[in-house]
């Protein structure tokens, strides 16, 4: 469905046309207020997608970790790790985000090294948390897809348990993994928009500025749909490529 | 009561853990009536999103070309943009263009939390309905032919029951992902749980008290979800049909 992007340039277009005609001589048009400030509005947007990138980075390798917990052969270490899972997974994004940016230190003082906590930091860790136990449940999904008869004749090769899960069991999981993986990065760079709730200045917090500044209101449908239009440009490929991953692996 | 309130009292003497919200009348009210607003704001937006989610997996359906990628834009833009952004365009964008009634403008934040988050909300829904009624078996639907059932009768006595039933765990995680989704509500100043808690500890300056409370408060109404559908599930179930 590449028309909705269509749709959504034809939304941006018409508002921007219809407040042409409406605005008055001594203004500037809304198209050239657009075209002002996007070097501002792009450097916010890089600035989400270097939060999402981030924390996906960051929640990947933490999940990836607490997969393993959950797959492990001692009752206490899956138990533990199913509540820290339940509990990331079933907390809203936002308040995790709060919890993070108000207890988080602003700086970390260690061995005399004084490391400055910027916002974004915390608040890239704060996206990183559910992202990291969704990361949990994937690998646990992906693991226990895989037949046991692949465990047991591994393990009449005398492979140890360890061998066999990156040898034998990971690389099949892969597969499996990829798509709702990067499901979960279309997810999350819509997420980054909530960094501004808490005061990152990133792409929402600048619209914000920018609306306050130019206190036009003919600017407000089109810039945000200007906004709208760059995450679904973003978004909207990853979808469909996840998508198509999908019925490729699902066919076999 | 009293003695609940009094025990946190003491905890506050005690320990310094300072949790207003059982001892302080005023407190108390508020957190209680955010706590009512996130479950009014998610019950109403269930149940619009699941009528509109329904109209608009029948649109996907249809045989109109155009109703039919009309109804695919919708789902597409609103899955592939991020939420927050569409509530800011619902109130801050749409909210002036809307006539006022009486000097209030029509839709308040809470009006138009609802409507953003509904269409939202159909968006997802809607692609739970059409891979439910996909699910359903051809044979049956032939079956059921055969046997001269009318094709309303098909959908209403053969598909949707058991597309229902397929429907189920896509369901609860998606009205799990609605009451997380409130939330954002607290960004346009709907008095949600979220919103009155930073009150009450912006005012208290309880903050680390405030927020384990609201999480714990979250996890505990996202697990009566699971376990209330899970429940549901269970007595639905069809011998046969699924696992």
């Amino acid at each position: 469905m590449a028309r909705t992007g269509v749709f959504l340039l034809m939304a941006l277009v018409t508002s921007v046309a219809w407040t042409q005609v409406q605005a008055k001589v001594d203004n500037a048009s809304v198209l050239e207020l657009l075209i002002k400030w996007t070097p501002l509005l792009l450097q916010g947007f890089y600035f989400n997608l270097i939060i999402s990138l981030l924390a996906m980075l960051l929640g990947t390798g933490a999940g990836l970790l607490l997969g393993f917990a959950r797959i492990s052969l001692l009752a206490p270490v899956r138990a533990g790790s199913w509540i820290v899972v339940q509990f990331f997974r079933n907390a809203p994004w936002l308040v995790l985000l709060f919890f993070v940016m108000f207890l988080l230190p602003f700086e970390f003082r260690f061995a005399g090294l004084t490391i400055p906590f910027p916002d974004w930091i915390k608040a890239t860790f704060g996206l990183a948390l559910p992202i990291m136990a969704n990361m949990a449940e994937i690998v646990r999904g992906a693991v226990q897809s895989i037949p046991t008869a692949q465990w047991e004749a591994a393990r009449s090769l005398a492979f140890s348990r360890r061998q066999i899960l990156w040898r034998v069991i990971l690389p099949q999981c892969m597969k499996r993994m990829l798509p709702p993986w990067m499901n979960w990065y279309a997810i999350l760079t819509m997420a980054t928009t909530l960094a501004s709730v808490v005061g990152v200045s990133e792409v929402m917090t600048i619209t914000g500025r920018i609306t306050a500044a130019e206190a036009r209101t003919d600017l407000l449908v089109p810039i945000y749909s200007y906004v709208l239009l760059w995450f679904f440009i973003y978004c909207y490929p990853i979808a469909w490529w996840t998508r198509r991953l999908e019925l490729r692996y699902a066919e076999r | 009561m009293d003695d609940v309130a009094a025990w946190f009292k003491w905890l506050h003497q005690v320990s310094g853990i300072k949790l207003t919200i059982f001892y302080d009348n005023y407190d108390r009210s508020r957190f209680l009536e955010g706590l009512g607003m996130t479950l009014k704001l998610s019950a109403y937006c269930l149940v619009l999103s699941v009528a509109l989610g329904a109209l608009t997996a029948w649109a996907c359906g249809s045989r109109r070309r155009l109703l039919r990628s009309a109804a695919n834009g919708f789902v597409q833009f609103f899955r592939n943009t991020p939420p927050l952004v569409q509530l800011y365009f619902c109130y801050f964008a749409l909210g002036p263009l809307l006539p006022k009634v009486g000097g209030e403008p029509l839709l308040g934040s809470l009006g138009w939390a609802i409507v953003s988050l509904t269409l939202l909300e159909a968006a997802f829904t809607a692609e739970i309905f059409r891979a439910g009624i996909e699910a359903v078996p051809k044979a049956m639907v032939e079956a059921a032919q055969s046997l001269g059932y009318s094709r309303t009768q098909i959908f209403r006595v053969i598909v949707f029951p058991l597309a229902l039933r397929v429907t189920m765990p896509a369901m609860t995680n998606n009205l799990v992902n609605l009451v997380k989704t409130t939330t954002l509500a607290y960004a346009i100043a709907v008095p949600e749980l979220l919103y009155m808690s930073a009150q009450i500890w912006s005012e208290q300056v309880n903050v680390p008290e405030m927020m384990v409370v609201v999480l714990i408060t979250y996890v505990c109404i996202v697990g009566a979800i699971n376990q209330f559908m899970q429940w549901l599930e269970g007595r639905l179930r069809v011998p046969g049909f699924g696992q």
